[in-house]
């Protein structure tokens, strides 16, 4: 990574923290350009939400150093509080206070220049003017979502650090959101966002993935779908149920997985593939090889970080 | 941590955000208003003990045996400990006003002359009666004293001394509330009290709500300081406290019929510093506790020695020293002498300032414990 210090808004070397003899983040370098979404992906545990909340400077990291937008992450957090917007996983706005009262409260805390005026233009925004003497605590998922984005964007912060910002909300709502992050991203704010869902991770412009406290992979979608150097193949056909339960007893499968009438087979070694698939060979299949998905090459990655790690 | 800066728009913002959730907190503010009167009801009785070794000042006009012999007998009642021997009258009112002393004893000076002409000298006992508790077993046992108390001392030639009425005539004044009326003490008290049980529990519950509803989070990921949240959080309550407190004096005025001799904008002013010293209490309590349950079990830890061994329920000094002690560190202890002080002696700054520095002392603790533990990560 080439990119010059004053160009990324994240960089950190070796960033750990641990609770009690658990590490719970594992020494990891990260580094975010500024204007970037970056995706952030990993199973529940890994450590992603610790490591945005050292990032945001909520918590204290043992080991590394690094800067976020410029400030040093164990010693100037105040500062860095001021510059980013951080959105909780769960919803952690007042739900007795309407709409326009928690953007109102967040701009008094940020001393955001004419409030007034911003608090309006931040409804306005995300569509809320309607809502806004609604309790917040009567919001479904989908509005309590955009609430709490316009809540941490008030005080026009350069880094957004959003942590699982689209569990439980629709598809709709889900897409005007990340037409939304877009929109900010092109505005110059960097994102660094942490999700399950595949279709998101492929909308980032760079991701990486979380295991274990460890960073298994990372870079652009092709990267990482090409250093995962896996091999996928689509069977269709009858009786695929037994079939999966023979691979799968196999050495040098990675992952059978079943996809509505047809099982999706990896491995990493495409001649042992290959040998299998000739030995398994039934006239009433039909086996074709196809490229790996995101979700087949993040499992992959977990099986094996599980072996070495755990 | 760099940039530890107060600032005051995020303490406003800290404090309109309090008042907005206490405005939809409905049960909450009635329980507020509630409490108090409610209590009024159930402390119209009060409860009764028989306190003994009460500092007493003696005032010798006559230095002659009968006089000793006289000081001698109400000491071996246990009622009086005679902590101070004066000959200056306006030292002996200052002793009772302060609370130094709670009986006066004046042995006149013709007191030895009298008793052997058969004259039947007049011995005036002045009490602290705020607290009818405290005095009332005390004044009973002179009156039994008296037949009897020179019976070995006036040998028979003298026995027609002895008289029926006996040979003393003790006089008693009570002062401060001479009709002995309980109200006059327990209502000023419940000033305390109230003000104890429901300033710790309110604000006990405040950070540990933001932490159970997870908005701690997001007020940590603000540049907010813990100061701007502590005393942002203290002073919504500091308002209903006063309401309270006016609730209080109007029943103890309208209902009760308490006298008010003193200052009641003095009292108003003091009462700020003992509001605020609760608030303390109960935001360390809300620092120190995991949830919303815990706090409101700490709060009643602190809150019944804050009723029991005040002096609200029991005469202070009827209790043994080590409940003293214990007592002496609760700023209730201290409020209360302070209200009643005002109230029913008409005492003024000059008069109450012994047990004002308690109360700043132990406001300054709480809060610096509250500002150490409340934590600015999550760490």
């Amino acid at each position: 990574m080439a990119a010059l210090e004053k160009d990324l808004a994240i960089n950190v070397v070796g960033v750990t923290k641990r609770f009690g003899d658990k590490t719970v983040v594992d020494a990891i370098d990260l580094s975010v350009r500024r204007g970037e979404i970056y995706g952030f992906l990993g199973p529940n545990g890994s450590g992603k939400t610790t490591f945005i909340r050292m990032l945001c400077g909520l918590l204290t990291p043992d080991a590394g150093t690094g800067t976020c937008l410029g400030y040093d992450v164990r010693t100037q957090q105040a500062e860095i509080k001021r510059h980013v917007g951080y959105m909780t996983q769960k919803f952690s706005y007042y739900e007795d206070l309407s709409i326009r009262e928690n953007l109102d409260f967040i701009a008094r805390i940020y001393a955001v220049p004419d409030r007034t005026a911003a608090v309006q233009r931040s409804l306005e925004r995300l569509g809320l003017t309607q809502r806004s003497h609604q309790l917040a605590g009567q919001l479904s998922g989908g509005w309590k979502q955009r609430l709490a984005l316009a809540a941490c964007l008030i005080h026009e912060p350069k880094l957004l650090l959003l942590d699982e910002p689209t569990a439980g909300v629709d598809p709709k709502a889900r897409r005007e959101f990340w037409d939304e992050i877009h929109q900010l991203a092109a505005g110059g704010l960097t994102v660094l966002i942490t999700t399950h869902y595949m279709d998101e991770a492929e909308r980032c412009h760079r991701l990486a993935y979380l295991a274990y406290g460890r960073l298994l992979t990372r870079g652009s979608l092709a990267e990482v779908l090409a250093n995962a150097k896996l091999t996928t193949w689509r069977v269709t056909g009858p009786d695929l149920l037994t079939l999966a339960t023979t691979l799968r007893a196999q050495t040098g499968i990675e992952q059978v997985v079943a996809f509505g009438n047809t099982l999706h087979v990896s491995g990493r070694n495409p001649a042992q593939l290959n040998e299998i698939i000739a030995r398994a060979s039934d006239p009433r299949h039909s086996w074709q090889p196809i490229p790996s998905g995101l979700e087949d090459v993040f499992i992959s990655l977990m099986d094996k970080a599980k072996d070495n790690f755990s | 941590m760099s940039l530890p800066r107060f600032t005051f728009h995020r303490l406003w913002a800290i404090v309109l955000k309090e008042f907005i959730q206490l405005k939809r907190d409905r049960v909450t503010f009635f329980m507020m208003v509630g409490i108090p009167l409610m209590q009024l009801m159930v402390f119209g009785f009060a409860i009764n003990s028989d306190p003994r070794h009460l500092p007493t000042a003696v005032r010798l006009g006559d230095q002659g045996p009968f006089a000793r012999t006289l000081v001698q007998a109400l000491r071996t009642t246990n009622y009086f400990a005679i902590v101070h021997e004066t000959s200056s009258e306006v030292e002996a009112q200052r002793l009772l006003q302060i609370g130094d002393a709670q009986f006066i004893i004046n042995i006149p000076e013709d007191f030895s002359r009298k008793l052997l002409r058969g004259e039947r000298p007049t011995v005036l006992i002045e009490a602290d009666a705020s607290d009818p508790a405290a005095t009332g077993p005390a004044l009973a046992s002179v009156n039994a004293l008296a037949s009897t108390i020179f019976n070995r001392d006036l040998p028979s030639p003298l026995a027609r001394l002895r008289a029926k009425n006996g040979p003393v005539d003790f006089r008693i004044h009570a002062h401060y509330n001479p009709e002995n009326i309980t109200q006059y003490n327990v209502v000023p008290g419940l000033m305390g009290v109230v003000l104890t049980m429901t300033m710790v529990i309110i604000t006990a519950l405040a950070i540990t709500r933001e932490r159970e509803r997870g908005t701690m989070e997001n007020l940590l990921a603000t540049p907010v300081r813990p100061f701007e949240v502590m005393v942002g959080k203290i002073l919504p309550f500091i308002m209903i406290g006063y309401i309270q407190v006016t609730l209080i004096l109007l029943a103890a005025r309208y209902i009760f019929h308490v006298p008010m001799v003193g200052s009641l904008p003095l009292l108003y002013l003091v009462s700020l510093l003992f509001i605020a010293a609760n608030l303390s209490v109960g935001i360390t309590f809300s620092t120190l506790a995991k949830n919303q349950l815990q706090a409101v079990q700490m709060a009643f830890f602190f809150f019944l020695p804050s009723i029991l061994l005040s002096g609200f329920m029991f005469p202070f000094r009827g209790m043994p020293p080590w409940a003293q002690n214990v007592g002496s560190c609760l700023p209730n202890t201290h409020f209360l002498r302070i209200v009643r002080g005002i109230l029913l002696k008409g005492n003024g700054l000059a008069e109450i300032a012994p047990e004002l520095w308690p109360l700043l002392a132990f406001l300054v603790v709480a809060m610096a414990i509250g500002v150490k533990r409340y934590r600015q990560t999550l760490d």
